[in-house]
């Protein structure tokens, strides 16, 4: 075993991206094998790699983990990112969540039937301006410090910059009503691990093309 | 403030009945105000209480905590339903996530339209995804509970995924003897079966009103 965290999932973002910003983030360099095909698949269900029989999966610490975010929570905790005590951890996990739920609408848009796509874009950009991101605004703004829980930089942070970046990318402009978010994003994109991260060349995987969309639907039967 | 946890929540099972398995299972009691109408509920958002704008919500030691698994995660935790280590969480955490998908079915089964409504699946799901993995999981180890020998949030959650499958198919267990087993076991141990029994805060499957009210209150203008 190399000691190197190992990725297993498709070669895009999907559910697994979340899991390499964190790892990023947390400086630890990892292996990916990409499920190109329906086979590749098969061949890890039968090799009994897969507890429920789906990706994301990633071998750490001699386990095989599954479900994003038992795979999130683990490195979180591993790797001191998951604030200092219950209480901190409790708002990172609501924070977290919200940002899943975000960044889960604007993963579902490609795979909805076309009629719906446009209804459901306008509701991704009026969920983050409306409903998450004046969230994290005010969190920052009441406590004025740099990061969203117990003055250290968490699992939370890195989440929040990834649907930021995500939410930009369907606007451009999604800020511009959220002048903390605006510092905030500056300023976590500056952490070496993270700027890093943001290079061309790293483990960062493009939005999702027409062509990694149909490759997943043929793998995944969807 | 009693003390005690206070759950907002329509006065049903949705995602919040995993909540009160949790707390029954630790023993704890807890207060309910249950949302019934559309003001009450944009009542609570003017008022500040929820972060995102959606139930469930729980408010416990002074903190008003949304987000289910924030929820469960914080009660795991305090009432050490959440292992010894790191590790142990991890195995928790995945088999509660596969129970939480499985569950999942079965709550937005509810609300969708009986045409498009497909029991099979959620059948094939549990007796072909899941139910094998807590099987092994537990013929394997020979142990009561589900992960280092000691009662957690894992045989808690996976015990009401039993039930609810079970409400929807009776003979769903009939290859899973372990399964069997863990279900007696688990459903003994004294505040489990506390909360097994009627007139329990325990909630009754959803049914029409409960759907209807789900939908009127969450209705967008």
């Amino acid at each position: 075993m190399a000691g190197k965290p190992k990725l297993h999932y498709t070669k895009g973002r999907g559910k697994m991206e979340s899991i390499r910003w964190l790892l990023a983030a947390a400086g630890v360099e990892f292996e990916e094998e990409f499920v190109e095909a329906k086979e590749d698949l098969e061949k890890l269900r039968k090799d009994g790699a897969l507890l429920f029989q789906q990706v994301p999966m990633v071998e750490i610490d001699g386990m095989k983990m599954v479900q994003t975010r038992a795979i999130l929570s683990y490195i979180a905790g591993k790797h001191n990112l998951y604030g200092k005590d219950l209480r901190e951890r409790a708002l990172i996990d609501m924070y977290v969540e919200g940002t899943t739920d975000l960044m889960g609408m604007i993963m579902a848009l490609p795979f909805q039937p076309p009629e719906a796509k446009e209804k459901n874009f306008a509701l991704i950009i009026e969920r983050a301006t409306t409903r998450y991101f004046p969230v994290y605004e005010k969190v920052l703004k009441d406590h004025g410090q740099q990061f969203l829980v117990g003055n250290q930089f968490s699992w939370a942070d890195v989440h929040l910059l990834e649907a930021i970046l995500m939410a930009e990318e369907c606007k451009p402009d999604i800020l511009s009503p959220f002048p903390q978010l605006q510092a905030f994003k500056g300023r976590i994109s500056n952490i070496p691990t993270i700027k890093k991260f943001l290079q061309p060349g790293s483990q960062r995987k493009p939005p999702a093309d027409d062509k990694f969309i149909a490759q997943v639907k043929k793998i995944f039967n969807i | 403030m009693s003390g005690k946890p206070k759950l907002t929540y329509f006065n049903g099972r949705g995602c919040m009945e995993s909540i009160r398995w949790l707390l029954a299972a630790a023993g704890v009691e807890f207060e309910e105000e249950f949302l019934e109408t559309r003001e009450q509920y944009q009542k609570l958002i003017k008022g500040g209480a929820l972060l995102f704008d959606q139930v469930p919500l729980v408010e416990i030691d002074g903190m008003k905590i949304v987000q289910t698994r924030a929820i469960l995660c914080y009660i795991a935790a305090k009432y050490n339903f959440y292992g010894k280590d790191l590790r142990e969480r991890a195995l928790i955490d995945m088999y509660v996530e596969g129970t939480a998908d499985l569950m999942g079915m079965i709550i937005t089964f509810a609300f969708t339209p009986p045409k498009e409504r497909n029991l099979a699946l959620i059948i094939e799901r549990a007796t072909t995804r899941y139910f094998p993995v807590y099987e092994k999981v537990l013929k394997q180890h020979g142990q009561e509970f589900l992960v280092g020998n000691r009662f957690s949030w894992a045989d808690v959650q996976l015990l009401e995924a039993i039930l609810m499958v079970e409400e929807k198919e009776p003979t769903v267990l009939s290859k899973f003897p372990v399964l069997q087993a863990f279900k007696a076991r688990i459903s003994n141990i004294p505040t489990i079966k506390k909360f097994l029994q009627p007139g329990s805060q325990r909630k009754p499957p959803p049914d029409d009103q409960y759907v209807a009210t789900v939908i009127e209150v969450f209705k967008k203008d």
